[in-house]
């Protein structure tokens, strides 16, 4: 009897971490909103939507992986691009569901728009059972986004400053067209070569396109590519500026590009070209 | 129940064990020895920082990847030798470490630390770095740190070889290894180190290479100078 107890209380020992080691732990709720997530209605949804590329382990390693450019997401090492939250850390579950709605433009990620928000929700739990760092940690703190500045010549300038000056133009190029002298060197966190944004394509981005998810890219940085966060090098006033200098190099008319248009061509001879050559800005 | 008791007190004992091992045995041991190669390393390359100005002109002489950097007598430079078991618990180092960016450069190109000690992160260049270390264990971040911007403050909670690059300027290459110890050393270009301050005991005793891997010896300290050599196979790519 007493050897009995002994062996079973050994064995529940060991089936408490076993169970606390197997995935079957990890986090399997998520918060949208008002809405709760389920793990494994997530997991359904998953092997019907998600597996073909991200794969049944959430490794990214699925059947069409090796045709897709850029790779698609490992979930095991839960490193996310688009966040609100500061780099290294956890995105928030809405983070992720509105990467899921949005989708990642110039990759193969389409937007899940037809889902419905409580399925969305759903594969958000699921998506979260593939890194024990959910169990483990908390998501960062959102990063606080100040209300936008006024879009004026002088912040447009000063935006064009930082672009030298943070040296945004070595990869991204002088003109924004991602041709800078770093860019056809560049490689993902898993040695994947990847291309910088080409800001002239279009106006939409893969973390979003409205202002402040332009702010938020490059103060959270877009992890596991080579974009890095700016959080601590540019005040939250500058980041506008920048912000509406972004807008300037985008092919689509905006209020930006033609205030700056208007501007160049009535100072042309003061404007300093950007890139290596341009002297000051250090 | 009698078994029971027992074993309880058999746990009990281990515990107290366990604490007990703190108390003052004297730790003068001292591991040292070199870190050699047989066969053929690869041959390290000049880097061309044509495209960093205020890089190229620090350096009159080309800077040489460093993946397996040797010296005379077929010694290895930049091998982390640790003590990778029998180490008791301690505190963790108040000390900060120090890693530069400068010239383009890593320095030192592989910097050793404990898991929680205090990592200090300095740009002394000219130009913005980002410095982006590739952890796998611990949480990969990436930031950017322009020219003349305050050093970089940070920890790694978990042991891990995390290697380390500037994607701006793909030549840079460093690693940051995350260690359970503070018995550590580095091999400098003889390949010699030296670990103190070892109670007398029974020790595991790895070396790693970025490029070999790791090896490990079982070694008996006692209160001198213990001996303990490594030998990597060198492969020429």
């Amino acid at each position: 009897m007493t050897k009995k107890s002994v062996l079973v209380t050994f064995a529940l020992g060991i089936a408490t971490v076993f169970i606390a080691d197997s995935p079957a732990n990890f986090a399997q709720e998520s918060h949208v909103g008002n809405l709760a997530g389920n793990a494994s209605s997530g997991k359904q949804l998953y092997r019907r939507f998600c597996i073909g590329c991200h794969g049944p382990e959430g490794d990214g390693n699925g059947e069409n992986a090796q045709w897709i450019d850029p790779k698609p997401r490992d979930f095991t090492a839960a490193t996310f691009k688009c966040r609100s939250t500061p780099t290294g850390t956890l995105p928030t579950d809405q983070d992720l569901d509105h990467a899921i709605q949005r989708g990642f433009v110039t990759t193969n990620m389409p937007s899940w728009n037809p889902l419905t928000p409580q399925q969305r929700a759903d594969l958000v739990a699921y998506i979260k059972t593939f890194s024990p760092r959910w169990t483990g940690e908390k998501p960062g703190t959102p990063i606080n986004i100040p209300p936008e500045t006024a879009v004026t010549i002088q912040s447009i300038l000063h935006g064009r400053e930082l672009f030298q000056k943070m040296e945004c133009w070595k990869c991204h190029g002088p003109a924004g067209h991602g041709d800078g002298p770093s860019a056809s060197t560049l490689t993902d966190s898993k040695d994947n070569p990847i291309r910088p944004y080409n800001f002239s394509t279009g106006s939409r981005f893969k973390c979003g396109e409205t202002n402040q998810d332009l702010y938020r890219i490059f103060i959270t940085g877009v992890d596991g590519t080579p974009m890095p966060s700016f959080a601590d090098v540019i005040q939250p006033n500058d980041a506008w500026d920048l912000v509406h200098f972004l807008r300037t190099l985008q092919g689509l008319r905006t209020p930006e590009a033609d205030m700056w248009k208007k501007y160049a061509a009535e100072h042309a001879t003061e404007i300093k070209p950007i890139g290596p050559n341009a002297g000051g800005g250090r | 129940m009698k078994t029971k008791s027992l074993l309880l007190l058999a746990g009990l004992a281990l515990v107290a064990s366990k604490v007990g091992a703190g108390s003052p045995a004297p730790a003068t041991g001292t591991i040292s020895g070199r870190v050699t190669y047989t066969g053929t390393p690869p041959k390290m390359k000049p880097i061309d920082m044509a495209k960093e100005p205020s890089c190229a002109k620090q350096h009159p002489t080309p800077v040489m990847t460093e993946n397996v950097a040797t010296g005379a007598d077929n010694t290895l430079q930049h091998v982390v030798v640790y003590i990778s078991a029998g180490d008791t618990a301690e505190a963790i180092p108040t000390q900060v470490v120090r890693y530069d960016q400068k010239g383009c450069q890593y320095l030192p190109h592989v910097l050793p630390m404990h898991a929680g000690q205090v990592l200090q992160i300095f740009n002394d260049d000219q130009t913005s770095h980002n410095i982006h270390p590739l952890a796998k264990v611990n949480p990969e971040w990436n930031k950017s740190q322009p020219a003349g911007s305050a050093p970089i403050d940070t920890k790694y909670d978990k042991p891990e070889f995390i290697p380390v690059k500037c994607n701006i300027h793909p030549w840079m290459h460093g690693y940051f290894v995350v260690l359970s110890t503070s018995h550590y050393a580095v091999t400098g270009q003889d390949g010699s180190f030296s670990l103190k301050g070892l109670p007398a005991g029974k020790y595991t005793v790895s070396a790693w290479q970025e490029q070999y891997g790791t090896q490990t010896q079982e070694v008996t300290v006692g209160t001198g100078e213990t001996k303990v050599n490594f030998t990597f196979k060198a492969l020429p790519y």
